[in-house]
């Protein structure tokens, strides 16, 4: 299959990524670059120049809510992605109203105790949705570790173990690779259905 | 009882345990975890009344920062 009967294939799909950070931000760049049609992004932050060190943004857009900065990032590599864009805390009610009509979600929070609340949610509220989950990437090396498991509808990658800390920070290659294998695991279930 | 653990076959003594019992014998001592027998959540106020019983698919899922 060439990339364009790829992109053809894609159109008509839809992604939602929980979290435009360092997971989230990257896996929507592979995606908008391999074709997906609809794009459904939510994040309430803003960026920071910390977030540079591995989040798709740039030094101008410092300040800029997160999900705009990232529709512009995708319309600047293809205008024609429809990006539906949510600057929100995300809870239960709001993962069901954003994301109940994208064909796969992806999981790409920071902190351990939401990424919990949106597996549980999304588990509760779309019992057979494709769910893609970036599990454990933090420091650098090691690239044996990261691997990637299926578990029912999840789709878990990441070394599962790597907590982020003062001295083992999130950087921008393992992160990238964790964000790219999820963006990757999404291209595998839409091409299969 | 045989069950599957996070997709790997493991066998125990007991012929049913709680998934804290099952969380205490494996020395799991995560605090944030999302746990799934036979694909149906079990929230963290069941770990102590939910049954695993032989022939059960577990998944236990242990949640790290970073992101």
């Amino acid at each position: 299959m060439t990339s364009d009967e790829v992109r053809e294939r894609l159109k008509s799909r839809s992604v939602g990524i929980a979290g435009c950070g360092g997971l989230g931000s990257n896996c929507a760049v592979a995606l908008a670059r391999t074709g997906i049609g609809t794009l459904v992004i939510a994040d309430h932050d803003t960026v920071s120049e910390s977030n540079l060190n591995r989040q798709y943004y740039f030094l101008s857009q410092v300040g800029e809510p997160k999900v705009s900065a990232l529709k512009d990032v995708i319309h600047r590599i293809d205008p024609a992605i429809r990006v539906i864009s949510y600057k929100a805390r995300l809870d239960p009610e709001k993962i069901n109203l954003y994301f109940r009509d994208c064909d796969v979600l992806v999981e790409a929070f920071d902190r351990a105790d939401q990424k919990q609340m949106l597996i549980e949610a999304a588990l509760s509220l779309f019992p057979g949705k494709p769910l893609v989950v970036g599990l454990g990437m933090a420091g650098w090396g090691k690239n044996e570790s990261i691997r990637f498991r299926k578990s029912g509808n999840i789709y878990i990658c990441g070394d599962e173990i790597s907590e982020i800390s003062d001295q083992l920070p999130p950087l921008a290659p393992r992160v990238g690779i964790v964000a790219n294998m999820q963006a990757n695991t999404v291209l595998e279930i839409l091409m299969q259905t | 009882m045989k069950i599957i653990l996070n997709n790997t076959a493991e066998e125990f003594q007991h012929e049913t345990l709680t998934i804290n019992g099952l969380l205490s014998l494996k020395k799991f001592s995560f605090k944030m975890l999302v746990v799934r027998i036979n694909g149906s959540l079990v929230k963290k106020d069941e770990y102590e009344t939910a049954v695993v019983r032989d022939g059960d698919d577990v998944m236990i899922l242990h949640l790290v920062s970073g992101g």
